[in-house]
């Protein structure tokens, strides 16, 4: 059974809420407001009971797959378990009920918080000031390139370009577009790592920055990281680090060793924020002591004191949102930290890894592994040999929805034909590997014998494959009444 | 087979001249490469191109290609029917999936195009 | 091991003989042996479950908050009601857990979820169409100038002064240091944008026009003669509005708005010290490919069945990279799933009630607060739910005294704006009670 839309479910005179009755002295509407700026007419919204509002989205909720409910191994997103503990502390009054302008002195707690994530994310990295401000990755990306862009019209040096590798997610080049800078991509060799001489023919003194992703998308670390370094930094750029797979380094390598200046960290991958399904997260961004003085106002200084906003920096980019943060979101990852400490996070690195080799060492009997040696935590296998069924990856992460699997992530990188990004995280158990190993063999067994069976996928949902063309043409974007006569 | 009296270009557009008017569209490659096309956005009636740059963009559920022009010149006749069916480019790419027609500016431009056979070549390089 | 690892080490020896590793060092052979770290991170240890939640009490006893103190404070953050039917569904793990619905089949909870956001904000705001969600509304009213740009290409931004302070800042980051577009700022008279002086300043250069309303002095803008002289030229019409006031006052799309977007907090968010938030974009139809961000489309199955998918994916980052719309990936969701619940649940009646509630008991309070000698207002202008007020000591003097008495005073105006010095900013909400707002008036009563 389809669940209806909110609005299909509304019949006058239901209510969802009481409220109380006015208790002030009340004055006429039109004396209060001209009434040209009066709403005529209705709101347009539901009138639906407080038992349909709870079955309708409680129902909503029973078609949708979460880390809770299924193993979800998206390549290049760490679905990592959420610690309930993290969602309780968050949610104390303490912390929610705080105004943003509140006096300093009363928000200590927060203050705090904001301030020790800074010098905690520091010590992993390596990195010297971190700002908590940005609301996502890709926030963090175009925050990081606006501050190289201040850093170079100081120094009056014209650089307007970006390296990106072709293995490079989305954001590295949309966020260089968005900055002004002109995007020029960097070839992977056949190992999967950056072609050095493709970079030396790219580097040259109108290079801003390269963006790096370490281990690439491909799963891999960058074996020549040190002389990719010096190739950068010998001609005056700065080595960007997309902070996304950090889940495969935690404890492992400081990024600062490997010669990055400036990074961002997705809060929400690594460090066991919720999704939310598709956000909110958090991407800090850090930086050597270089571009510190660039950081988006304000930043959280200690003194004998206290804790307290520094909103006086001469030569900050200025202010990329309103307020300081996605403060709940950096919370629960403050927590994550705190929970586990200097002997967890290694802990967390080295059993990602393995997960993701043990997979992939079982899979790639049975899949083409285009780069096949020994991965970090996540790697790519291709379905190009099932092109031949004219079956495509598509219908395999379709049909993996039958079994009761979140299928991996698929077309990325762009470097793989018929690409499979597999990212198992380290908080899942071996039988649950296992199971997902079952199911891929029985998806090729079925590749082989019955490709219809994936072609038609998902059988078992309460929905079939969606028509996405149909989505496409028909823009259908919201709902609308039915007009008289329909 | 590409139809031979078209010219080519390595972005995968196709020309047909009559006199000075210069029709584009799109080769069956293309449309393969795109899959399902969902919108076309093509230029207004009396706007200009230069050869080489954007014209336009195709777009399919899972990507958007830009066109690219052939040739320089005052666009003066647009597929109107394009914006309502885009099918029609895969359907018929040669003939009724015509996009624009250029009066062109530079006949000389048409000599750096390719021709059929040397189109052909291409396609079969970038299958490989 | 911790509890979050479910290996043991049993199972860890049973993968790595699969793998054909000795030890799990030995996976990292692939980084060089200069590279790794030697010794362990300077962290502190870790902590239990208990041992945290202790810590993480103490930490957040250091703050006052809300439930302590009765809040008059607005700008930009308001003290709403929120059912508690918001916390409970928003909280289904199956919603929050869950990621950006790719796999359409998977994720037909937040898609229909997020449609219906969609739809309850474009009737609502009476605009053509609305995305899936942004960060928040200074980053939303700096993509909605960057649409405008990539819509005219033109070099100018004009800004009311009247636009909140901190969007304003943002604006100025996003537009003239990244975009290197020039921005003007559109003095204001009586508490709203100075018409004479936007006539003066718009010209065809002019990209967009951007305001707020109600704007961040709470007063209502001359939205109709604004759009006027705005759309004398190619430029956009921008504004940033209010959505509970929507409840009551005309939506944007009535006075011919281009661009409306909105922090989308009063809906249902909660009030964080800032974040996260959400941020509101919708637009008329003929900019829907140029959006920003995410939005779902409705569609079916083979069997006909209705279903919901990310659609015009082609115009975002994953797909269109250096040529998207905008580098937008993750979004704020979960803050709109909270905002569609929070709509469904006060519904038409709701709403509309909440709004007048607003406007009742500000209108209330400034009444009685003008008639304390020395308190006056700052403009004579129709106000929704925060009002300036000219005080007769100094806003630090205020401010102390009310906290003392468990009260959050209002903004104090000096800090942004140097004219307005000793002007408070009072953000009355449909929480605030008869009994709270007669305290706060005896308090202020008392200052001199």
């Amino acid at each position: 059974m389809r669940e209806p839309l909110i609005f299909e479910k509304s019949r006058p005179e239901r209510k969802g809420c009481s409220l109380p009755e006015c208790d002030v002295d009340q004055e006429s509407l039109e004396k209060l407001i001209p009434k040209k700026y009066l709403r005529q007419g209705t709101l347009g919204l539901p009138h639906v009971s407080e038992p349909d509002v709870v079955r309708h989205f409680t129902r909503l909720s029973q078609q949708n797959m979460g880390v809770d409910t299924n193993f979800y191994p998206l390549g290049s997103c760490t679905m990592k378990y959420n610690p309930k503990v993290n969602e309780d502390i968050a949610n104390l009054p303490g912390f929610t009920r705080v105004h943003p302008y509140q006096a300093e002195a009363v928000v200590q707690g927060t203050l705090q918080i904001i301030y020790e994530m800074d010098k905690l994310l520091c010590e992993l990295s390596g990195m010297d000031r971190v700002s908590l401000q940005p609301a996502a990755g890709a926030h963090g990306e175009l925050t990081s390139l606006m501050m190289i862009k201040a850093y170079y019209e100081d120094k009056k040096e014209e650089r307007d370009t970006v390296l990106i590798p072709d293995s490079a997610h989305g954001t590295n080049p949309a966020s260089s577009h968005l900055c002004g800078f002109r995007t020029v991509v960097v070839k992977s060799n056949k190992d999967g790592g950056i072609d050095l001489e493709d970079l030396k023919g790219k580097m040259s003194e109108r290079v801003a920055a390269l963006m790096l992703t370490i281990p690439n998308t491909l799963g891999l670390f960058e074996r020549n990281i040190l002389e990719v370094s010096r190739i950068i930094h010998d001609r005056g750029g700065f080595l960007y680090l997309d902070g996304a797979n950090l889940n495969a380094l935690l404890g492992i390598v400081k990024p600062s060793d490997l010669g990055i200046d400036i990074m961002h960290f997705n809060l929400h991958k690594t460090f066991s924020t919720p999704h939310g399904g598709g956000g909110p997260g958090s991407g800090p961004l850090g930086v050597k002591e270089k571009l510190a003085a660039y950081l988006p106002v304000p930043t959280v200084e200690k003194d004998k004191k206290g804790y307290y906003f520094d909103h006086d920096r001469a030569r900050s980019i200025g202010k990329v949102r309103s307020f300081y943060g996605n403060i709940e979101v950096i919370i629960k990852a403050y927590c994550y930290l705190r929970f586990l400490g200097r002997e967890g996070l290694k802990k967390v690195s080295q059993n990602a890894v393995l997960n993701a080799n043990y997979l992939m060492s079982k899979l790639k009997r049975y899949f083409y592994l285009p780069y096949d040696q020994p991965c970090m935590h996540e790697f790519v296998l291709s379905a190009e040999d099932q092109k031949m069924k004219d079956v495509r990856t598509l219908d395999i992460a379709k049909r993996l929805l039958d079994f009761g699997f979140h299928p991996p992530t698929i077309y990325f990188p762009l470097i793989v034909k018929e690409a499979l990004m597999i990212e198992p995280t380290e908080t899942e158990s071996k039988e649950t590997l296992d199971e997902f190993v079952s199911s891929m063999i029985q998806i090729k067994k079925e590749i082989e014998e019955d490709p219809s069976l994936l072609k038609e996928a998902p059988h078992n949902l309460s929905i079939g494959r969606l028509d996405e063309v149909k989505a496409a043409k028909e823009l259908k974007l919201r709902w609308e009444e039915k007009k008289s006569g329909d | 087979m590409e139809p031979k009296d078209l010219k080519y270009t390595e972005t995968h557009e196709w020309v047909k001249v009559d006199k000075d008017i210069a029709t584009v569209g799109i080769t069956d490659f293309a449309t393969k490469q795109l899959t399902d096309l969902v919108y076309v956005e093509l230029p207004s009636v009396g706007a200009k191109v230069t050869k080489g740059s954007s014209l336009g963009v195709v777009e399919s559920v899972k990507a958007v290609s830009d066109l690219y022009s052939p040739v320089s010149g005052k666009v003066v006749k647009v597929n109107e029917k394009l914006s309502k069916e885009p099918e029609i480019i895969t359907q018929d790419p040669y003939g009724e999936g015509w996009m624009i027609k250029v009066k062109m500016e530079d006949q000389t431009e048409l000599d750096t195009l390719m021709d059929s056979e040397e189109y052909e070549e291409l396609v079969k390089k970038e299958k490989e | 091991m911790n509890p979050y690892i479910p290996n043991t080490e049993e199972d860890q020896e049973e993968m790595l003989k699969e793998i054909g590793a000795k030890s799990i060092e030995d996976l990292f052979a692939s980084i060089p042996q200069n590279l790794r770290l030697k010794t362990d991170l300077n962290l502190p240890s870790s902590l239990s479950e208990m041992e945290l939640v202790n810590e993480l009490k103490g930490l957040s006893r250091k703050n006052a908050h809300l439930d302590e103190y009765v809040s008059f404070l607005g700008a930009g953050s308001y003290d709403h009601f929120v059912p508690s039917l918001v916390d409970h569904l928003s909280s289904r793990p199956e919603f929050y857990t869950s990621y950006t619905p790719y796999q359409a089949e998977a994720s037909q909870g937040m898609l229909q979820a997020t449609y219906e956001y969609q739809s309850l904000i474009c009737k609502l705001f009476k605009m053509d169409v609305c995305n899936a969600s942004l960060y928040e509304g200074a980053t939303a009213l700096a993509e909605a100038a960057v649409l405008a740009h990539n819509v005219n290409h033109g070099s100018k931004v004009l800004v009311a002064k009247t636009v909140h302070p901190e969007y304003r800042q943002v604006l100025t980051t996003y537009i003239k240091k990244t975009l290197g577009l020039s921005m003007i700022e559109i003095d204001c008279e009586n508490g709203v944008t100075d018409l004479t002086k936007l006539e003066e300043k718009i010209d065809k250069d002019t990209s967009c026009v951007v305001i707020q309303n109600p704007n961040f002095f709470g007063c209502l803008e001359k939205v109709s003669e604004i759009e006027e002289i705005t759309h004398q030229t190619d430029s956009l019409y921008i504004v940033s509005v209010d959505p509970i006031s929507l409840g009551l006052l005309v939506p944007p799309g009535e006075y011919n708005v281009d661009i409306a977007v909105a922090e989308g907090q009063a809906l249902g968010c909660k009030l964080n010290f800032g974040g996260p938030y959400l941020g509101i974009f919708t637009a008329k139809k003929e900019f829907l490919r140029k959006i920003p961000g995410r939005i779902v489309g409705e569609t079916s199955d083979k069997k006909g069945r209705r279903g919901f998918a990310l659609t015009l994916q082609t115009r975002e980052q994953h797909i269109r990279r250096e040529k998207a719309t905008s580098n937008i990936c993750t979004n704020h969701a979960l803050n709109a799933l909270r905002a569609a619940i929070y709509l469904s649940t006060l519904g038409e009646e709701g709403l509309a009630k909440v709004a007048a509630l607003c406007l009742q008991k500000s209108h209330y309070a400034a009444k009685r607060i003008y008639q304390i000698p020395g308190f006056e207002p700052a403009f004579k202008r129709a106000f929704f739910k925060e009002f300036a007020v000219r005080c007769p000591v100094s806003p630090g003097k205020i401010n102390k005294l009310l906290w003392d008495n468990k009260i959050l005073g209002g903004f104090d105006l000096g800090r942004f704006y140097p004219e307005l010095k000793n002007s408070l900013l009072f953000s009355v909400t449909e929480k605030r009670t008869r009994e709270e707002i007669d305290k706060l008036t005896l308090l202020l009563e008392d200052i001199r």
